[in-house]
This record gives structure tokens, sequence and C-alpha cells, in this order.
């Protein structure tokens, strides 16, 4: 079986991204189980810096060669960074989703919606499940 | 292979075109001006005709074709290509004849043997789907449900009707969303039980918005949908209209005809089901048929006949959807399909969806003792297997099996489709395979489950018998290498 | 005659396996109140007798008119070499090339189109081919409204207007504003350029056969946001400023030129570069170039996510196949022709259309319309009815040109006339004392 990496201290969403909130700035990433189901990411779309992203909106895209996957901002906010490191090292959210493989930071965020994603343990019960 | 930029030797020459007759002076005004010009020549190679020749035989011996094998790819239908329409498509008369003399004055005179077959396919698509028009325009099958959806618009803003929503089941081809993304709907997936559509997951979906549903019957999986009519019904119930992907017909052919079941739009993919060679990825037709009330949408010019008996093409349709295509549509392959239905007549075409469910079926009870089926009923024309069991236990997916029966000769099924089934295999033998060659096939996929369980790092290193193994996607696709870069050698 | 090799006892045996005892029972699954009632289809021919009959039709047209006729579809020579190729079983009667390892064929013969195409063009991708010139120019202009965000589209109308009415059809149900205005005036072009456009669409050498320079268009166009898209006859390129170098940031055409016959309309080729920024919102089928386990250089498809199958109603088109035996026939021709020879070649082009311009408008109440430069094609101004004269020098064997007046209403007057490397310098003396002839008979107004 493949066993399913889930990084303590962060929040989850159904759709499999995480979010980390650090001094009012939210990081953002797909977990290891995303990256897994996707395979080898090939390349990332990210979005403009400015870009305002409702809660579970489009945020930007993940591709693998096989398939292309939306990912959702977890909290509404504003693209204050991306990881421009993707660019020519997509792998990294292969090799590393929860760090050096992170996707976008947003600010001026919504931090109330933080209490209703999941926590690490809930989110390992719910990728066990689906 | 060396790429023929590699074989290029400055100043070698393949066809020349020797400047000969005119004048001098003609010479001296064909130049361009000095800020009109190219800055280089464009780096083309340069290969003598023996050259360009061999690059060309050579590659064609990586290619594996219908003319070589077994090519039992689902939902394609690579049946067999008659080798004397070929040579009709290049009759002078034929391929000599610029599009655009017919729109002289008098020049579709000129042109009634060409319009005759874009009349006659017309007629003979109705009489084969039961719809009252086609259009010979749609270049392909995807073109085709483009079109289609853009008449679905033209009959809804023609009615005065607001719609928003095209409904796509979840087993569609991928150009079904697409097209009716591209035309400017919002799609809607509809759920299957057991392989087909049924009413009950349709109806909380179906409201005044919807536009109209798009269905391949027989479906992806082969099987037909046998709740068509009801569901023709609920959708005709909301004003919408029923769109039919003739992926399929060539499981229905004589048995079975759309608009009885309640289409309203059909289209056919010629290089399926009327036996015109798939090119390696095209050029294919794919012709457009509508019931009789939304003929008038059909995209110019339409071949019309005269009171004296000739032809003429029709620009006078004021509620068409307009142009489409350029001209008449893939007019060479329209004549290749013509001369394939001419020559199988209506028991021809019959006999072909008999022995194209007869040969799938044949597969399904062979095959079904070692692989599992995607659903355990009689097929038509096409057989999905799943490999999700030997995926898990054995570790062997979908793309191992395929990759295995190269080594045994054959082209691979379809596979990772319909989406709804895991590790799918899609199997479509069509009829012109012989029951030897679907026995060989058999054969070869027993003898692959058996390594599945006994030796399946073998399967994972497969294929090996072909001049590249598995090619490395991934880094292709993070650092794509689209064309040549080097120069030209020499 | 039906193709299909099963003997009785073949049938026989295989309704056994599955314990069936007849064909009919194969339909089962069919409900019965479905099933077709009638079947009103000719009986089958022979071979024989089917190609008595097409050629009995082909033989009803009329190819053997000395053709003047081109509007953007022309009547070129095409080595037998180009036809020798793909004719080969290997190519033609194979699938898409998505089982790579028995498809090197094709997808070879695909990355080096592609890059044909770049060299062409001076572009940095081009993908596998399109359907058409008509049908590529609308994805280039829904590639400038999706990169864009914008909705309105600026089209000259020196661009083919078969291709501006196919893009009006495909446009009308997705709220978009198509602008059509003569932009041959840079100053006027301004006029329309603005931070509300999507896309400004040129065409060079434009429908009525003039070569010009779009870099002061395309300047506007990038400086307010918007795409730059040229339409180009490829076999012009050979000679002309490419798309690259006048600022474009996507080249279409329509690749008929390139060895494929004219065939009543199809099937025909559209090819499609961009600039690098561009790659991944192109439409279509792209090869590149990989490697296996081994080390082994191979060709595989690739950047699929764009593509339909994977997705779905997000996907950049709906497009599934391309035009890859006709992309492949391309290819065969320009290796033929080689870098030299589609130089001449466009050259010979280049000199008997001006040939035939100087005999033209030596016939009295003939001039020219337009200024040059030129490429094969030119209008001229005829002091009758266009649509007469082609009509009578029908008569007299001659296609003449294209008549505008079909669709440039205020042009009635006016015939475009296309002369490739095919028309003799007798063909093309013919064709001027057929028309001095034919005017002759009509008193001058």
């Amino acid at each position: 079986m493949v066993e399913y990496s889930v990084a303590q201290g962060i929040r989850y969403t159904r759709e499999h991204e995480w979010v980390r909130v650090e001094s009012g700035l939210a990081v953002v990433g797909i977990t290891d189980y995303a990256a897994k189901q996707l395979g080898d990411v090939t390349y990332v779309e990210l979005p403009p810096l400015g870009k305002r992203v409702a809660r579970m909106g489009e945020m930007c895209v993940v591709e693998s060669v096989k398939a292309a996957a939306d990912v959702y901002a977890p909290l509404a906010g504003e693209v204050t960074g991306v990881n421009t490191a993707l660019e020519d090292s997509p792998q990294l959210i292969n090799s590393d989703p929860y760090g050096s493989g992170w996707l976008v930071k947003l600010a001026d965020i919504d931090q109330a919606g933080l209490t209703e994603l999941m926590d690490a343990g809930e989110y390992r019960s719910f990728i066990a499940e689906v | 292979m060396r790429s023929i930029f590699e074989q290029s030797r400055a100043g070698r020459r393949g066809v020349a075109f020797p400047r000969l007759e005119l004048p001098a002076e003609a010479w001296e005004v064909a130049v361009l001006p000095e800020g009109l010009r190219r800055a280089a020549p464009a780096e083309l190679p340069e290969v003598a005709e023996v050259d360009v020749v061999r690059h060309f035989t050579r590659l064609s011996r990586l290619n594996f074709g219908v003319d070589v094998g077994t090519y039992p790819l689902g939902s394609c239908t690579m049946k067999y290509n008659p080798k004397f329409s070929e040579d009709l498509a290049r009759l002078p008369g034929f391929a000599g004849l610029h599009p655009l003399l017919p729109q002289l004055r008098r020049g579709g005179l000129l042109a009634q043997g060409a319009l005759q077959v874009l009349h006659d396919m017309d007629l003979l698509l109705c009489a084969i789907t039961g719809m009252a028009a086609f259009t010979m325009q749609p270049l392909a099958g995807a073109h085709g449900e483009l079109t289609g959806i853009m008449l679905m618009a033209a009959y809804h803003r023609d009615r005065g009707n607001a719609k928003s929503v095209v409904l796509v089941p979840d087993s569609a081809h991928g150009t079904n969303p697409a097209s009716a993304a591209i035309a400017g709907y919002k799609v809607v997936p509809v759920p299957s039980r057991q392989g087909v559509m049924h009413p009950d997951d349709l109806k909380p979906l179906l409201n005044q918005s919807v536009a109209g549903m798009m269905m391949t019957n027989p479906n992806t999986l082969g099987l037909f949908e046998p709740h068509v009519k009801t569901i023709a019904d609920l959708v005709h119930g909301v004003d919408g209209l029923m769109y039919y992907d003739g992926a399929n017909l060539n499981a229905i052919l004589g048995q079975v005809k759309p608009a009885d079941l309640g289409f309203d739009i059909v289209h056919l993919n010629l290089h399926k089901t009327f036996g015109t060679p798939h090119g390696g990825g095209g050029p294919g037709s794919g012709p457009v048929g509508v019931v009789e009330k939304l003929v008038d949408f059909l995209p110019v010019s339409r071949v019309g006949r005269r009171a004296d008996g000739t032809l003429f093409l029709d620009y006078d349709q004021p509620k068409s959807i307009g142009y489409i295509a350029p001209f008449y549509g893939n007019f060479g392959v329209i004549l290749k399909a013509y001369a394939y239905i001419l020559a199988l007549g209506g028991p021809g075409l019959k006999r072909v969806a008999e022995h194209a469910v007869l040969n799938a079926n044949y597969l399904r009870v062979r095959l079904s003792a070692r692989w599992p089926l995607a659903v355990d009923t009689p097929c038509m024309h096409e057989v999905v297997l799943s490999a999700a069991e030997s995926a898990q236990r054995h570790g062997v997916s979908a793309l191992d099996v395929a990759k295995a029966l190269i080594d045994f000769g054959f082209h691979p099924p379809t596979v990772y489709f319909p989406l709804i089934v895991k590790e799918a295999l899609m199997v479509e033998p069509t009829e012109t395979e012989s029951k030897e060659n679907l026995d060989e096939l058999v054969a070869a996929m027993e003898r692959i489950a058996d390594l599945t369980e006994s030796d399946p790092e073998s399967l994972h290193a497969a294929p090996r018998t072909t001049p590249v193994g598995r090619l490395n996607e991934v880094e292709a696709a993070r650092k794509p290498d689209l064309s040549y870069r080097g120069a030209c050698f020499g | 005659m039906d193709f299909i090799p099963h003997t009785d006892q073949d049938r026989a045996e295989m309704l056994a396996a599955m314990g069936l005892e007849s064909m009919e029972e194969l339909f089962a699954a069919i409900p019965p109140e479905l099933r077709a009632r009638s079947w009103e289809l000719p009986p089958p021919l022979g071979e024989m007798q089917v190609t008595e009959r097409l050629t009995r039709l082909a033989a009803m047209n009329a190819h053997g008119l000395t053709c003047f006729l081109g509007a953007g579809f022309y009547d070129h020579f095409i080595p037998a070499a180009v036809d020798a190729v793909i004719r080969r079983g290997e190519f033609y009667t194979a699938y898409t090339p998505y089982q790579a390892e028995m498809s090197q064929g094709t997808l070879q013969a695909i990355y080096e189109y592609q890059s044909c195409v770049c060299r062409l063009t001076g572009l940095d991708a081009a993908n596998a081919s399109l359907y058409d010139g008509g049908t590529a120019l609308f994805e280039a202009a829904m590639m400038a409204v999706r990169k864009s965000g914008r909705q309105r589209l600026v089209v000259c109308s020196s661009v083919n207007p078969i291709y501006r009415v196919m893009l009006r059809s495909y446009t009308a149900n997705l709220n978009l504003e198509l602008v059509e205005e003569d932009l041959s005036d840079p100053a006027r072009a301004a006029e329309f350029i603005d931070e509300r456009c999507a896309g400004l669409i040129l065409q060079n050498p434009d429908f009525f056969g003039r070569v010009r320079d779009h870099g002061g268009c395309f300047a506007q166009a990038r400086a307010a946001g918007a795409l730059s898209v040229l339409a180009c006859n490829p076999l012009a390129l050979a000679l002309v400023k490419t798309p690259a170098e006048m600022g474009a940031d996507v080249a279409v055409g329509e690749g008929q030129s390139l060895g494929l016959p004219l065939s009543f309309g199809g099937p025909y080729l559209g090819y499609m570069a961009v600039r690098e920024p561009l790659l991944r919102a192109m439409p279509g089928r792209l090869v590149g170039r990989a490697q296996d386990a081994q080390g082994r250089q191979g060709y595989c498809l690739t950047l699929q996510t764009r593509e339909q199958h994977i997705r779905r109603e997000k996907a950049t088109s709906n497009i599934c196949t391309n035009q890859a035996l006709c992309a492949v026939a391309a290819l065969v021709y320009l290796s033929l022709l080689g870098k030299q020879g589609l130089i001449e070649l466009a050259e010979i082009n280049l000199a008997k259309a001006a040939y035939a311009r100087s005999r033209l408008t030596a016939i009295p109440g003939v001039s020219l319309v337009d200024e040059g430069p030129w490429f094969n094609e030119f209008r001229i101004a005829l002091p009758i009815d266009a649509r007469l004269a082609a009509s009578r020098l029908i008569d007299r064997g001659i296609a003449a040109g294209f008549p505008l007046g079909r669709y440039y209403y205020d042009q009635p007057n006016h015939l475009l006339v296309a002369v490739t490397e095919k028309r003799t310098r007798h063909e093309i003396g013919l064709l001027a004392e057929a028309l001095q002839a034919v005017l002759e008979e009509y008193p001058l107004s």
C-alpha cells in the first residue's frame, strides 16, 4: 500500500490543499496524497500577483503528464507571493509537498475560514476513507 | 532515427523548378523590396529525392497501421481501408478541381460530378440514420460536434429560448464537453448506472435551462442505452435537443436509426464507420445530419437540384449558422466514404454491424475467462475490460498490458477510457478481423495474464521489440523539445 | 463487396462459443420497438462498378480549365514523391500516435513538420496542424480571447473573406465583438487597437495578393496588450519577412500550397505557430522529443493536458485530430524542394504573376487596383462586371480568376488573378488575348 505523509500543525481541505498561516500570511500547497494521485508534476500554472481569490475559488493549476488539477484557495485572500522555484523544478511538489513545494502566499486572508478546515488527524482519516 | 535536417548537405537538391520561358524584365521586377524580405532563408533541409524517399520509407517502417496488423483500438473503429477508394479520390477530375469553380457564374455546371457525390452522400446518410438532411462540411468528428452544438444554439435563439446547459454522460468522449464549452455552453455531467444512463438520474438535472443532451449509443462501454427513448422524451419535454455522437454507429448500421431513437442531430465519423483511413490522426470527416425542424439552420452552402435536373450550391439560407468550413468539407475523404457505401450497399452495411458485434462478443466471451469485464453483459461492437485487479494484486496496469501486446504484434486497445472504469482496456475488433486474428489476440492476452502472475517485472519492461521503449514523458513535458534546433549539416 | 473475412464455418463456431444460435440474437439488448423498420439503401456493387461510376462522375468536372483561380487555394505542381510517401499504408492506415513505441514514423514526421513551420514563420513552437486555414484562424482568435480576457477581435477586411465569415459563424454564440475594418493604413488601425482589443488579425500576403509590413500595427497591438495574429501563405514565407520579424505572436494559415491537391476544398492543412510564452495556450496536438530508459531518442505526444481528452470542458480547444497525413505531405514537399528550391519556386510565382500583370494591364480598359508589391496574386479592374467576364472566359477554357463582387459588393468589376508556377508564358498570353477578345465584345462606357 502507498503511504501518504500528513504534516502536523497545518489545516487541510477536502480538495487536498493545505494551508499554514504565519503572521497573517497564508502559505498554500497541495498534499502528499494529491501529489501522489497526480504523479510526477510537470508544470504549475501560477496565478498573477495581486489576484484576489475567493474561498475555494480556482487559484492555480498543477499538471502531470496525464492530468491537470485545479488547486482551490483554502481561504479567501490576495495572492502576494508565488513559488517561482516551481517553474524550473515542478518536481518539488512531489519531493517536498509541505515545504519547498509550496505554491502560493495569500495576504488579507479571512482567518475565520480556518476553523472549517480539517486538522492533520481529521485529514488522515479523510484520505483513509477515499 | 536521424532527422531529415541532419541529412542535409548544402547545395544538394531534390525537386528543381527551372527558370524558363519568361522575358528578362519579368525576372527583374520579381524581387521584393529590401524591407519586405525575410532576413535569412528558412533553414529547410537540402536533400536529394532519393534521400527523401528513403527517409520517409524508413520512418513508415517504424509505424503500425491497419495494413500491418490487428488494431483493436476501442472507440476508433480501425477497420480495413479499401485500396480502390484511394485511387478514386486521386482521379484528376476530383483532385484537380478548384473549390471556387462552382462559385463562378455557370461554373457549377462544370462541377456536376462533384456536386453529385455530395448530393448522393446526403441522401445515403439520411437513409442510414433517418435524418432529414446532412451537411458534409464538418472536417472531423469533433468539428461535427461543434457544428451540432452551434445548430442547437441557433435553434434555441430562433425560438427565443434562454438555454445555457448541455448535458453530457460521464462516460462520454472528452470532445463532447469540450465541444459544448467551445460553443458557449455550461456542461453538466450525467452519471451512469451499470454502464448505462437511467432516466431517474437525469430527471433532477432537467429544467428549462437545458439546451440539449449529447449521447453516444452504443455508449463508450459498448452497451446499447436501453432507456434512450424515455431519455429523449424527457429532454424534449424541456424543449431540449438530442445530439447523437456517431462514434459507435458501426454497431447499429441497418439495425437501428438514430432518428427512431429520438435524436435530432447526428454526427458521423466517415473515418470510423465508412472505411476511410485515419491517416495517423487525420484527415477525417464528420458530416452532421438533422431532423426536419433543424434543416434551415444547416451551414451554407447546401447542394440543391434545379428544375432542369442540374445540381447547384444554394447560398440562400437566411437562418443558417453560416460557414463552418471554407467549402464543402474534406471532399477527398467524403469521396472515399461514398465509394465504400456504394460497394457495400444496404446488405453489406448491415453485415458490417452484425460482424462487428459478433467479433466483439466473441472476444468478450473468450477474454472474460482471464480478464474481468467492466460490465458483465453482452456488448455491442466493443468490450471494456478492467486491469484493476492485476494492478492491485500484481502491479500490472492497463498500460503494462497494452505495452506487452505490442510485443505480440498487436496494436493495443484504448486504455484508461472510459474514465468511469478503473484501468480500462477498451477493445474494438471491427468486422474486418478474421476469427484467426481474434484467436491470436486472445492467445496473447492469455499469455499476458499468465505473465501477470508469474513474471510481472517482464511486463513493466515491455515493449522490447520496438525501436524505442517507453519514453520518459515526464521529462518531455517538463522540458519540451518541440522542434529541431540544430543547424542543417554541411 | 464488404471486406468481411468470415466464412460460414467461422460464424457458426463463434456463435457456438458464446452459446448463441443466430446473428440476430447479438442485438437482443436493443428493445424491439427501437429496431429500424426500413433500410432503403442501394444494392452492393463490385470494385469495378464503383470505379466506373466514380470515373464517370470525375469526368463531369472541368478540371482541365487553365486555372488562374486562387483566392487562398492554389493550383501548384505536386512532385510524385509526395504521393508515393503518403500512400504507404504504414502512414495512412495508422491512428493518432498514442502508442508512441509503434508510431515513431508518424511522430518523427510530425516533429520535423513542426520544425519546418517554426523555420518558415520564425516563431518558437508549432503544433501538429489543425483542420484548415480558416479554423486555425478561429483557434488563434480564441487564444487571443482567453489570453487577454477581452471580448473584441479586430480583423482587417483584407483577410480572406471566407475566413472572416467562418469567424462570424463560430463566434455567434460567444458574446464576442468582431470588428472588421480596412486596416491597411496603420494610422487607421490605431483607432481600433486599444485596451478592449483581445487580438489584431491581419493577413500577409493579404487576400488581394499584396505584401506589406505589419510591424507597425503589431507594435501598437503589443502596447495595448492585444495578441497579434498573422495569417500567411507558407509558400510566400520563403521570401517575405516572417511573422516573427513583423512582431506577430501567432502565425496561422492554409498549408494547401505545400503539396496538397485542390481536391474541391479538402482535405487541407491548417498550420499554427506561436511565441514561446503562448505555448501552453496553443490548441492541438504537439509532438516532443523524449528518451527511453536506455537513452534512445524518440518522439511522443506531449503537453496533452491542454487537450480535450484530459481537460474536457476546460480544454484549449475541442480539436481531437490533426491533419496528420496532410502534414506529412507538406513535410515531404518541403524536404523535396528544400531551402533553395522553395525560394526559387516562390520567385517563379512572383515573376509569372508580374508577367501576367504586365500582359493584362496592357489590355485597353484593364487597370491595376493596388500598388505593389504583390506575391503571386493581384486584383485588376475591368470595364465590365467581372462575373460576366469570368463566365465568358470559362467558355474559352480559362478560369480567369475570382470575381471579387461576390464578397465585396463595392468591387463588382474587380477580378483577383492568381498565377502559379504551373501557368506557362503561353497560357498567360492566352488569358490576355481571351480577356481582350471578351472585352472587345462589350462597348467601353
